[in-house]
């Protein structure tokens, strides 16, 4: 920590930084406000705590119950509109009878996903995040802890949590998962990998899914692959249409070892 | 898109260490992985802290450029576009060892 920070001016002054105290420069126009109060009348006190600390504490008691119960938890990220919840049920489908799953179901408004999830014998709890929440564009650890009273640890093995369509904040919150899946369907262009990086980044599998449409596309998939390794050299990347069912056994495979 | 919830961590972080002194500067550390837009993170800090301790505080974001470090050569390489790939031997095999910072490295209050 504070090995690589911007030296965009010659000034320095010391200040105490960190653990390591040593003095670096600062953007001439960074330190704004009074700064006679610098000399006078205020005190610097250090705190050195991660912003995300409470939301990985948090994260580590949901990962402790999963844990506890022996349930494997897959975070399914993606874009609005990738097909996370049509590959959910055609998930579901081929596990009823099989696999006894759970699916918390991040959305911001409307119980429309959660609501086609039903009847496939998974027991689905819905969070809505423009519902006392703020409308966030993503689910962190306490909204699922929030939402752990409505799933039923002890009775299932698997548990998908569903996140908002977002690109970017998802990939930022641990909620205590096992593993993290992104969902990408060929018509979001080959330069995403590149336009979000921290998210394909994060991804321990991609599923390319609507692959019944790249007949149609002028989308270049090895492109697509060049720009995800660029990112994420060890990403798996699974071809899937969860339309014509072809590669969504290979996806249940992963699933089953996630 | 985050940063109004992160700022309210910010804001619960800061609080619990200058208990009810006036805060005048909060500094940061950001990563340049971390997707934080810092002009919407000063705007939401403006919006979360009305009536508190942190009203009128400014934050000082000190940001951090990403770097790898390469298992097979050692080298470390600063990441000026997002390619996990060692800059000296071209191995994939690297660990990202600055760029992820976000955190609350010191907080400056109004003398009492």
């Amino acid at each position: 920590m504070g090995r690589f920070h911007r030296h965009d001016d010659g000034t320095e002054h010391d200040h105490d930084h960190a653990a390591d105290g040593h003095a670096h420069a600062h953007d001439a126009g960074r330190d704004v406000g009074d700064m006679t109060g610098y000399e006078t009348g205020t005190e610097r006190v250090q705190v050195l705590e991660a912003i995300f600390d409470e939301n990985d504490r948090v994260a580590a008691a949901n990962r402790a119950d999963f844990a506890e119960h022996g349930v494997r938890v897959v975070n399914l990220m993606s874009s609005p509109g990738a097909g996370k919840t049509t590959l959910l049920r055609e998930t579901l489908v081929r596990l009823q009878g099989k696999s006894r799953v759970g699916i918390i179901e991040g959305d911001i408004e409307t119980s429309i996903d959660a609501d086609r999830l039903e009847g496939l014998g998974a027991s689905v709890a819905l969070v809505n995040t423009g519902n006392g929440f703020g409308g966030e564009c993503h689910l962190d650890a306490p909204m699922v802890r929030s939402a752990l009273g409505r799933v039923p640890l002890a009775d299932i093995d698997l548990l998908f949590i569903e996140n908002v369509g977002n690109l970017v904040c998802p990939a930022e919150f641990d909620v205590g998962e096992s593993a993290r899946a992104m969902v990408y369907s060929p018509t979001e262009g080959e330069e995403k990998p590149l336009k979000y990086p921290v998210m394909f980044r994060t991804a321990d599998v991609v599923v390319v899914n609507k692959i019944d449409l790249l007949p149609h596309l002028d989308v270049d998939m090895n492109l697509f692959r060049r720009n995800l390794a660029a990112v994420n050299p060890h990403a798996r990347v699974l071809m899937v249409s969860s339309k014509t069912g072809e590669g969504v056994d290979a996806w249940l495979d992963w699933v089953a070892g996630a | 898109m985050h940063e109004l919830s992160l700022c309210q961590s910010i804001g619960t972080i800061v609080r619990r260490h200058a208990e009810d002194r006036r805060v005048t500067v909060v500094h940061l550390q950001v990563g340049q992985l971390r997707q934080v837009v810092p002009d919407t993170l000063v705007y939401c800090w403006g919006i979360v802290n009305e009536g508190t301790t942190c009203e009128g505080s400014v934050l000082d974001v000190d940001h951090v450029p990403a770097a790898i470090e390469c298992r097979d050569c050692g080298a470390t390489t600063l990441l000026e576009e997002m390619r996990m790939m060692c800059g000296s031997c071209g191995s994939t095999a690297v660990a990202v060892t600055a760029g992820e910072e976000l955190l609350v490295t010191s907080i400056e209050l109004q003398e009492a």
